[in-house]
């Protein structure tokens, strides 16, 4: 297990590192710059600026530079918003975008679960094609979808809940509902085929016939084994809820991570795209590995190597 | 005949004669032998919701790509006088205009601020969106089954490094890949528009260009670990020694035995591919990274429509609905497929 471990750290840290190099190089060959898009610049001052920042260094260097800094723990400070670090951009935005993911996705999983076992075990009668139903719909409309048309009547038209910030537990209700709409779907989804294909098993058999209960059959033969693909999907899933969606940050004026990156992207604040990228992947890699490590500890069969 | 020698073979001479022709009759195989295709298709065709989603495609498909040709309206005709009207509500020119005698046809869908026909403009986006779809899982089938199979072939260490790659792209940020590579991608390409013989580029737009470049370089790691997952099981079977053994090249092998066996998940996996490259497309129109103004796409439609959500909420009715349409029939076929096409999933 711990030469495991080290070995997905290893591999972990290598592959940030080739992330990170990869964006460094891709950002600064578009054409354009930081500086470039704001008005009644001089070109005193943009040499200025890029000498400041140093971006009037040859890529090389600037890249050496930025390593060294980023293996410091230091991410360096944000070139469009003055006298911020990236670092506090992340750790002020973050929170928020992680509050809103965490929630969606527990309710994602604390729905979809449910939902997917009830349609097995109700194969073919009206809750199994009534949650098919739901599932397949809301795997084919688009987050945006979902968001606009809550928005116009929910907010609206009925003015029951509110459309922007995340003030009170109020504000959450529609945030994440749009959120966890398709992982709840997807997973169900999951469940269900997963679920119909262990009851299909022997060994569920064998538990019938020795005379467990259906809650004991249920819980512990039947869910612990159908669970697995879940577990599978969640770490991707977590990642992506986390990082925040720009579109439901967007749609709903959340200050939050996913809003954050799109907008440096477009305005190239260099150091807060690394910043942020290196941090999304580290992210992403961290759940895939929880989700092995999980994995092993609901199915002892799995050897980790 | 009695038995003259325990030992004789006590062979007829009756067995070795000629066969007649009813003989050979009852050897012919009366049922023609049912390939693969046709299984597929027949159990298809049994399933009902899978034929429906069919039907759908194809009606989206006729509106979208033959319908507009005729329509008395175009996408990009700014009618003066009619703007910001209602579903089949006439504008003041036009009702004079009736009154003279003429016929007008109505706008189904009403118009929007620019005064241009909606219903045209809605056809007209999914077009664009189907092709999206098309294309990019085009694009995505070829460059991940390729990937994916030469990756899973050769094994050891090709399969290693082949597959890192495929982590990194998987957790760079797509949305940062899109944006840079679009951004990168559009002084080139306009260029090569103002390049005689390369016009056709200034009408796709740019940007349709990159998305479908984007797509091409992102989103076939998904089809490539799939692909790879089925040659590392069918590369063991008999047929491939066999063939190996017949001196096959590899080249040959992976054409002629791995890619026509996962044909089945290749199907599949296409058909699941398109809904979600629209759903990209959609998403990205949304940012505003999407197709070029005046022409529109079901994701640009929905986001101008939100724009204006409080005071003409019909508009985001149409692209809505429709781009939920068109991922969930494509959804709903893509499983058909799989329960048709999946060997493991025979009756």
């Amino acid at each position: 297990m711990a030469k495991y471990i080290i070995k997905r750290i290893a591999l972990a840290l290598l592959t940030i590192f080739i992330v990170a190099t990869l964006t460094f190089f891709l950002m600064n060959l578009v054409p354009g710059g930081p500086f470039m898009g704001e008005k009644s610049v001089t070109p005193q001052a943009l040499a200025a600026l890029n000498e400041k920042y140093g971006l009037d260094q040859p890529l090389s260097t600037q890249y050496v530079n930025y390593i060294k800094n980023a293996a410091k723990g230091d991410f360096g400070a944000s070139l469009k918003q003055r006298g911020r670090n990236v670092s506090d951009i992340i750790t002020s935005k973050f929170p928020v975008s992680a509050r809103l993911g965490g929630i969606s996705a527990l309710t994602a999983l604390l729905f979809g679960i449910p939902l997917g076992s009830i349609a097995a075990l109700n194969r073919g009668k009206f809750w199994d094609n009534f949650i098919i139903v739901f599932s397949t719909c809301g795997i084919a409309v688009p987050s945006f979808v979902i968001c606009t048309v809550c928005m116009y009547f929910f907010g609206v038209n009925l003015g029951w809940l509110p459309t922007f910030g995340l003030a009170t537990p109020l504000h959450y209700i529609m945030p994440v509902f749009a959120l966890a709409f398709y992982p709840t779907a997807y997973i169900a989804r999951l469940m269900r085929s997963s679920m119909l294909d262990v009851l299909g098993q022997d060994y569920m058999r064998t538990a019938r016939a020795k005379g467990l209960s259906q809650p004991v059959m249920l819980f512990k033969h039947a869910l612990r084994n159908a669970v697995l693909p879940v577990i599978t999907y969640v770490g991707p899933m977590l990642a992506y809820t986390l990082s925040g969606s720009f579109i439901v940050e967007k749609i709903f004026t959340i200050p939050g991570l996913g809003g954050e990156f799109v907008s440096s992207i477009m305005n190239r604040d260099y150091t807060v795209i690394m910043g942020t990228t290196i941090f999304l992947a580290t992210l992403l890699i961290i759940m895939n590995v929880l989700v092995d490590i999980v994995y092993k500890l609901i199915d002892p069969r799995i050897k980790l190597k | 005949m009695p038995k003259t020698n325990p030992i004789s073979f006590q062979l007829k001479v009756d067995d070795f004669l000629p066969a007649s022709d009813s003989d050979k009759q009852s050897l012919v195989v009366m049922r023609e032998s049912v390939s693969f295709w046709r299984d597929g298709a027949r159990r298809l065709r049994k399933n009902k919701i899978a034929m429906v989603s069919l039907v759908v495609i194809i009606l989206i498909m006729i509106f979208s790509f033959i319908v507009p040709a005729f329509y008395p309206y175009s996408y990009e005709t700014q009618i003066r006088g009619s703007e910001n009207l209602a579903p089949m509500q006439y504008s003041e020119k036009e009702i004079a205009a009736m009154d003279a005698g003429e016929s007008v046809f109505p706008h189904f869908l009403g118009t929007d601020k620019l005064g241009r026909d909606y219903a045209v403009r809605v056809m007209v986006g999914s077009r664009i969106s189907l092709m999206v779809g098309l294309i990019a899982s085009a694009i995505i089938l070829i460059i991940g089954s390729i990937y994916g199979s030469i990756a899973g072939f050769f094994g050891g260490w090709v399969d290693l490094i082949m597959m890192r790659v495929v982590d990194i792209i998987y957790t760079v940020p797509d949305i940062l890949l899109i944006v840079l590579i679009s951004f990168a991608l559009k002084s080139p390409l306009e260029q090569l528009a103002s390049q005689p013989g390369f016009t056709w580029v200034q009408t796709l737009g740019t940007n349709l260009i990159s998305i479908f470049i984007v797509f091409a370089l992102l989103y076939w790691v998904g089809m490539a670990r799939i692909v790879r997952g089925q040659v590392l099981t069918l590369k063991e079977s008999e047929y491939v020694t066999a063939a190996r053994a017949l001196g096959a090249s590899n080249g040959r092998i992976i054409r002629k035995h791995l890619l026509t066996n996962c044909i089945g998940t290749l199907i599949v996996t296409t058909t699941l591919q398109i809904p979600s490259s629209i759903f990209t497309e959609s998403f990205l129109s949304f940012l505003g990274l999407g197709v070029a103004v005046p022409l529109p796409s079901l994701g640009s439609l929905a986001s101008a429509a939100v724009n204006g959500l409080n005071t003409y909420p019909y508009l985001l009715l149409a692209p809505a609905l429709l781009i939920s349409l068109i991922i969930l029939s494509f959804n709903l076929l893509g499983d058909g497929l799989r329960d048709a096409f999946d060997p493991k999933m025979k009756n």
